[in-house]
């Protein structure tokens, strides 16, 4: 071998192939580095996701749980019917500002029973609660007018200062210029803990109640843009589902190779490209200024998101259609079934947890889209009534769970904020529900041909 | 009688024939279902078919034509010198179309006759307040020309109305007549059922067609009537942007461009290195638990609706930067004053790209031929060698298309601008200041007082127009782009 070498006037190695030359660690260095950029890479995209996560979820949690006085309230027959006669058109006439004194009575009752010293008028401790406690009172005297007279027991909502003194989002220093409290009132709420008259619970009002102005953000929930997203979604469901599974049966089994054909494939592809706020333009133009369907409406919501959801289903469709193997078709036409029998008693059926599934996608992505339903003026005001029947779910005003979350990230209140967060949370569970939905139902359903 | 009433009964009928046309042809066959042409069901079908589907097409067209026949022969009766000033034709309508409804609620509620609506007089009676009454709140004071207007709207509404239930139950019962007498065993049903259906699924895949053609006119007719209003010159060359209601507004899309290129790129400045590093580490190295772990995690950004990123923009990574450009920041700097700006838009939306980045490139990484790798990996090269020297060049061309659809989403994103940009048109290349963006300033020219005939208002329908252009023709070239490429190693 060396003397080869010697004879060949090459120059020997100078050393071993074990040792590694400078290159060689330089090279393998460039490789181990470039291996930790991927993985950097990733570290980073995981990383913004967990923040994400845990920041919606230390937001929001809190909007879940909500600050509550529970407090015994004599239903005075003086103030609330002089005549005696419970008469309700009588009782009626009764504005909230008539049921205050009750209030302020039962906060110095409490504050006797219980044996608190505070310094605080009872003016000032009944501004520890929400504005909506008077109407609350009210609206229980003309649901039972009998109970006029009684002593019962109230759960008043806090405002939304004591709330976020509870949850640590108001400390005696960040109140210095709030007009809305002040450091006395924080006492006397923490004297109403000690006794157990104040309590944090679980605010089943936020998930099911209606929103309130902007006075009141502890009284603000999301039911009804819920209902709102649930009639939108039903309507998306209800055309989007039959029209983009017709259209996709026809690109897909029917459509000859011609320059119309081309024409809709780019138009679908290119659909699914469009910015959503596009869309919103053309509700905007289309079914309120042009057709004049009413504004605000979740049936004009469920349209423009029919139209942005289209080309979602369609494409999932389609890729179903096509993992339908052509030995099925050519059987079912082998014993005499016509095209059309073929694609509808046997390639539909097999596609059937495919369509399902996109389509189960493509809602999830409406349920989340905001930017065309401001455009058609889902936003901005107060959607506070729960729809009775499903024409009014569909033609008068609602909201939509963004729209709202959006309007509450509008405020100035902060303590509107943690509504948001919380919004936020309700709508990923919704999302990650149907997601799950769907990919247990390719899991169940899914063929391997 | 009202619409979905109408309808229902058309279905209704429909699903009677249905049911009628499969016993009569079963009757005439004598129960023997061989000696039909076609199954039993396509006789029903067929009669279902010819009832429903030609009444309904008749309420679709009806719907869409008789508001615009209306309202251009009601139109006419207000002459130009009847609108008084500050308002225009479009509001003037409105007003007569509201007093048209509330009319319409008085006699649907009892509370007027139609001889006390068609005698009412504007100069004697005073509408708002009779109305307001029965619980139909109007702006102002109905002016006589209005009232008469509104009155001939009603009236013509009302008419077309009921011609549209004469004629489409005419229709309905026609088809379901003409269907149920051809309805014998010898009729070839399935085949014509079959064309009808084929037509059906025809006229649902042309819908992508007639969306592209309402979004492109919707915005086109605003668009011309916008630029009626105001300079074209100005709206593209222009470099101000301020709107006010003075009449002089300075209404450019250049300063609005800035604001969303800008924006755009510090988003593909974040999404782009993250996404395509992913993609590599993704495609080349991590095993396939690690991949399977990984990658829907990834995607699960994608699939996080925009509102969640723009309160993410607004309430955390704004206030953060604050924290550490701002005045009082950690940095000391006092570069940042507010919580919107570029910078804040820019990295959230960038966040959002990077699962759009990472597996359109991954997709196009895989797509390379592994004997390309095996050549170079053979000739000596170390694995990231190969990648970039091999992996990547024959690659460039379907990442610069994934590049371009992101770009193209960024362009066209929404919320997080709205929440996280700000509100300021202008040219700076700070990225700390706020700037806006053309979906912002769509947003706001439409959320406000809908008055569609200011170029204030218009001017987002021009706005609009760029935008679905300028998208479109980035979609367009990617798509282009990626295709080609495909085309190369297949």
């Amino acid at each position: 071998m060396t003397d080869a070498t010697q004879n060949t006037g090459a120059v020997a190695p100078k050393s071993s192939l074990h040792t590694l030359d400078a290159r060689t660690k330089r090279r393998n260095a460039a490789e181990s580095r470039f291996k930790f950029y991927g993985m950097v890479a990733i570290g980073i995209g995981l990383l913004m996701l967990v923040t994400l996560l845990t920041t919606i979820l230390s937001k929001g949690t809190g909007a879940f749980t909500q600050t509550f006085v529970t407090m015994e309230v004599e239903l005075l027959e003086t103030k609330l019917d002089k005549t005696g006669a419970r008469d309700l058109e009588k009782i009626k006439k009764v504005t909230t500002f008539g049921y205050a004194p009750l209030i302020k009575t039962a906060f110095e009752k409490t504050v006797e029973a219980h044996g608190i010293e505070t310094d605080l008028k009872s003016k000032a401790m009944a501004k520890i609660l929400s504005k909506s406690a008077a109407s609350q009172l009210r609206n229980y005297v003309i649901a039972n007018p009998d109970q006029i007279g009684q002593t019962i027991e109230f759960r008043f909502l806090a405002n939304s200062r004591v709330d976020g003194y509870m949850k640590g989002r108001v400390t005696r220093d960040s109140i210095a210029n709030d007009k809305n409290i002040t450091p006395a009132q924080l006492d006397f709420v923490d004297q109403l803990i000690a006794v157990g008259a104040l309590k944090k619970t679980f605010n089943i009002d936020f998930i099911i109640g209606a929103d309130a102005s902007d006075q009141r953000p502890e009284a603000a929930g999301i039911g009804v843009a819920m209902m709102g997203s649930l009639f939108m979604m039903l309507v998306v469901l209800a055309l989007a589902l039959p029209i983009g599974v017709a259209a996709s049966i026809y690109l897909e089994e029917f459509a000859p190779k011609n320059w119309i054909t081309d024409i809709i494939e780019v138009n679908i592809s290119n659909l699914a490209a469009v910015p959503s706020i596009v869309f919103g333009i053309l509700g905007l133009a289309v079914f309120i200024n042009y057709m004049h369907l009413p504004q605000s409406a979740p049936l004009v919501g469920g349209l423009v998101l029919t139209l942005m959801t289209l080309p979602t289903i369609i494409i999932s469709t389609r890729a179903a259609l096509k993992a339908v193997p052509p030995s099925i078709r050519d059987a079912a036409l082998g014993v005499g079934a016509s095209k059309m029998q073929a694609v509808f008693h046997h390639v539909l059926p097999l596609a059937a947890p495919g369509i399902l599934t996109g389509t189960i996608i493509g809602l999830a992505q409406a349920l989340g889209e905001t930017a065309p339903l401001l455009l058609i003026g889902m936003i901005g005001f107060i959607a506070s009534n729960m729809p009775e029947t499903v024409g009014e779910g569909l033609l008068s005003p609602n909201s939509a769970m963004p729209a709202q979350i959006y309007e509450w990230a509008k405020r100035a209140d902060p303590a509107f904020y943690e509504r948001a967060w919380g919004g936020i949370i309700i709508l990923l569970i919704f999302l990650i529900s149907m997601n799950t939905l769907a990919v247990l139902l390719r899991r169940r359903f899914e063929r391997r041909w | 009688m009202p619409l979905s009433w109408l309808v229902l009964l058309v279905l209704a009928l429909a699903t009677a024939g249905y049911f009628v046309g499969r016993i009569r042809v079963l009757k005439l066959a004598g129960g023997d279902v061989r000696a039909l042409h076609s199954l039993p069901i396509y006789y029903g079908t067929n009669v279902a078919l010819s009832t429903a589907v030609p009444a309904l097409v008749v309420v679709m067209v009806w719907l869409l034509v008789q508001p615009t026949l209306i309202e251009r022969s009601v139109s006419g009766m207000i002459a130009p010198e009847m609108i008084p000033e500050g308002s225009n034709l479009n509001l003037v309508m409105s007003d007569v179309r509201r007093v048209a409804d509330g009319l319409n609620t008085a006699i649907a509620g009892g509370a007027m006759s139609l001889a006390e609506v068609e005698a009412m007089d504007a100069t004697v009676v005073d509408v708002r307040a009779r109305l307001g009454e029965l619980g139909v709140a109007l702006g102002q004071n109905v002016r006589p020309e209005v009232l008469a207007a509104a009155k001939s709207y009603r009236s013509a509404a009302v008419t077309g109305n009921t011609l549209r239930t004469l004629i489409v139950l005419a229709l309905a019962v026609v088809g379901f007549g003409i269907s149920f007498s051809k309805t014998k065993p010898d009729y070839r049903a399935r085949n014509v059922v079959e064309r009808a259906v084929l037509a059906l699924l025809m006229a649902a895949a042309s819908l992508a067609i007639l969306t592209t053609v309402g979004i492109v006119l919707s915005m086109l007719f605003e668009t011309i009537n916008f630029f009626g209003l105001h300079n074209w010159r100005d709206f593209f060359f222009g470099t101000t942007w301020a709107p006010n209601f003075r009449g002089d507004s300075e209404l450019s899309i250049l300063p609005l461009l800035w604001g969303t290129l800008y924006i755009s790129f510090i988003a593909l400045l974040v999404a782009v290195p993250i996404g395509l590093f992913a993609a590599i580490y993704l495609s080349e190295y991590a095993g396939p638990k690690t991949r399977a772990i990984a990658k829907p995690l990834l995607e699960i950004l994608a699939g996080i609706p925009t509102i969640v990123y723009g309160l993410f923009a607004l309430l955390t990574v704004g206030p953060l930067l604050v924290n550490m450009f701002g005045q009082s920041g950690s940095l000391g700097l006092g570069w940042m004053s507010g919580a919107t700006s570029v910078l804040t838009a820019g990295i959230v939306m960038g966040i959002m790209l990077i699962p759009f980045v990472s597996s359109l490139s991954d997709d196009i990484i895989n797509a390379v031929p592994q004997t390309m790798r095996d050549g170079s990996l053979g000739l000596g090269a170390t694995p990231s060698e190969t990648i970039r020297q091999v992996v990547i060049p024959a690659a460039l061309p379907g990442i610069v298309g994934a590049i371009l659809l992101a770009a193209s989403r960024a362009i066209g994103e929404t919320m997080i601008v709205v929440m996280g940009a700000g509100a300021i048109a202008k040219f700076s290349a700070n990225p700390f200041e706020s700037m806006t963006t053309i979906t912002t300033r769509i947003v706001s020219q439409l959320t406000g007082d809908g008055d569609f005939a200011s170029p204030e208002t218009l001017v987002a329908f021009a706005l609009g127009l760029s935008l679905f252009v300028l998208t479109l023709g980035l979609n367009v070239l990617a798509l282009y782009i990626v295709r080609k490429y495909r085309e190369q190693y297949e």
